[in-house]
């Protein structure tokens, strides 16, 4: 059976995904330790953002993804270590400039109409965008007269999204963007996030969801307890890590499969096996000479659920 | 040479116009999201002046002392009540509920000044207490028949819009230390009794005598002692120390509040 280590170990950390992404590195995060009290919520982590990328945080509650943005935008310091964006501290009026936030907020002031909203926080910002242009872009077209508290929850987030990119910034970080959206509010924001992209923005991104870290992120990081344990792009992470996955209906025990080459591990789906494995081909080829019988076979890639499961055991 | 670009920092600055634009627009959103919630924009004008209303014009015809001296008096340390009100209430508790929110953050993250929230907050009050005043003062002259000379007018209007100041620098206080579910009771608490006992209500005089001791340390005692000397009575101590407590209170308030301020930085939400 893989352990976390051996999967997260199968990563070479460090890596320069700058060929990927093919900018220089704009924000940095070098050795950073942050603890709240006896807690520690991050450990000596090293963490490069390139111009252009769109990097995926993905974790459970709890891992640490938000105290990196926290840090990121100079919103705590750190216990030990440096956090620079644009080659300065990121409290610096410079910095803020350049970079736009949504962060997950209890309350907004409902009494203020979405137009005043982003006129005042245009404001702050040396070339902000036309109010057209973010309206459009937010997808606001309608209701920008409406008090922020008469908005339904994705409407809302829409606004917040409207007050991250309204100063035109050059580096975004989306805290958790989609939650609490249904399904279809959600793949409306991700082509949202998407025209952003296509602008030339470089984007951070803390989500649960694994679904869409790999449908907007060209890098996924992916942080547990404090500290990343694993990261690359979507593709690579899934072949690092759990493989493929085979499922047919076989009399073998699953003792006899899980002794098969490549085997990872094995378990029953109903009527059928289940079957992780590094090596498809060579799983295949001795199961399918132990057992003439079988039948209702598919091989399929580890979807990321599995790779997000297998790296934050 | 080394060949990479050293990104030095340039000198940033930003032009005064647009740090002029961003306190301007802090202001008078502040000021419209306060008048559009009725809980606030109402109860902060509406009750002083129901107060002022029943005791100062109602109720104090059986008064000794008359009834245009007690309708002046009371114009002046019920002024004090509204905007102490005004203040607490809307600075205090505004704060609260924005830092607790986590919508102070979001703000943080940006690129405002941080003087231009408290700012624009202390510039929604100031024009709240003025309205206050102005209920107060059309109640009195049109129903009350108050007459204050010219003098008078201005500076009673003065002492409450500035006099406002103090409890707002209070307010953040409150603000910052503590919960926005709890920060209203909080205020509610501390705004009756500190009025009643600061002789807000009724003539300082007219409270037992340790009662009017405990007042000399009470800031709102001071103000409406301010306010009443503006209008022409006599003011119990001497007009400097009033000013000098409330300066000095002010100053306090703003230390404590930095301390609040400071510690944020390394607090986490939720």
């Amino acid at each position: 059976m893989a352990t976390a280590e051996m999967v997260a170990g199968g990563i070479v950390p460090g890596i320069s995904y700058r060929g990927l992404a093919g900018g220089a590195a704009i924000a940095r995060v070098a050795q950073v330790s942050k603890n709240y009290g006896p807690t520690q919520a991050l450990r000596e982590v090293d963490f490069t953002i390139h111009a252009g990328e769109v990097v995926a945080l993905l974790g459970p509650n709890g891992a640490g993804k938000s105290t990196l943005v926290r840090l990121l935008l100079g919103l705590a310091t750190p216990t030990s270590g440096r956090v620079t964006v644009f080659g300065g501290d990121p409290k610096d009026p410079g910095s803020r400039e350049r970079v736009g936030a949504m962060l997950q907020v209890g309350g907004v002031p409902a009494t203020m109409r979405v137009r005043e909203h982003i006129d005042l926080f245009s404001s702050y910002y040396p070339r902000p965008l036309p109010m057209a242009d973010v309206v459009e872009m937010a997808g606001l077209q309608g209701i920008e007269k409406r008090q922020f508290g008469e908005l339904s929850g994705g409407q809302k987030q829409r606004v917040l999204f409207a007050l991250a990119l309204c100063g035109d910034p050059d580096l975004l970080f989306l805290d958790e963007p989609t939650v609490g959206l249904d399904v279809e509010a959600r793949r409306g924001f991700w082509d949202q996030i998407r025209k952003l992209v296509a602008r030339g923005k470089t984007v951070l991104l803390t989500t649960h969801y694994l679904e869409e870290a790999d449908a907007l992120a060209d890098r996924v990081v992916v942080i547990n307890k404090g500290s990343i344990v694993a990261e690359g792009t979507p593709e690579s992470l899934k072949a690092s890590t759990a493989g493929k996955k085979i499922r047919c209906v076989t009399q073998l025990p699953l003792g006899s499969i899980e002794r098969m080459a490549g085997v990872v591990s094995t378990r029953y789906d109903r009527e059928a096996v289940e079957i992780q494995t590094a090596s498809a081909e060579s799983t295949l080829r001795e199961l399918l000479a132990a057992d003439r019988e079988l039948f209702g076979l598919e091989v399929s890639n580890a979807g990321i659920e599995e790779t997000f499961l297998a790296l934050t055991k | 040479m080394s060949s990479t670009v050293a990104v030095a920092p340039v000198k940033w600055s930003r032009p005064l116009l647009k740090t002029v634009e961003i306190y301007w627009k802090e202001s008078k959103y502040e000021f419209f999201k306060r008048w559009r919630m009725p809980v606030y924009s109402l109860s902060v004008i509406l009750f002083p002046a129901m107060f002022y209303t029943l005791f100062g014009l109602i109720l104090n015809r059986d008064l000794s002392g008359g009834h245009k001296e007690a309708a002046t008096y009371l114009l002046a340390t019920m002024g004090c009540y509204g905007v102490i009100g005004v203040a607490l209430f809307g600075f205090g508790v505004g704060v609260a509920m924005e830092r607790g929110q986590g919508w102070l953050e979001v703000k943080r993250a940006s690129p405002m000044p941080i003087s231009a929230y408290f700012t624009g907050r202390v510039g929604m009050c100031l024009v709240f207490s003025f309205l206050v005043f102005l209920t107060l003062f059309t109640l009195g002259t049109l129903l009350g028949g108050v007459r204050l000379a010219p003098t008078q007018l201005l500076g009673l209007m003065a002492t409450l819009v500035l006099g406002s100041i103090p409890f707002c620098a209070f307010g953040l206080v409150i603000g910052y230390f503590t919960k926005p579910n709890s920060a209203p009771s909080i205020v509610n608490m501390l705004y009756l009794p500190l009025s009643f006992l600061s002789g807000l209500w009724m003539p300082i005089g007219v409270l037992p005598g340790f009662l009017q001791k405990i007042a000399l340390a009470l800031p709102p005692y001071h103000l409406g002692q301010l306010a009443l000397h503006v209008v022409g009575f006599e003011s119990r101590g001497d007009v400097h120390t009033h000013i000098n407590v409330l300066i000095g209170f002010t100053l306090i308030c703003l230390g404590v509040a930095m301390l609040g301020f400071r510690r944020d930085e390394g607090k986490m939400y939720g």
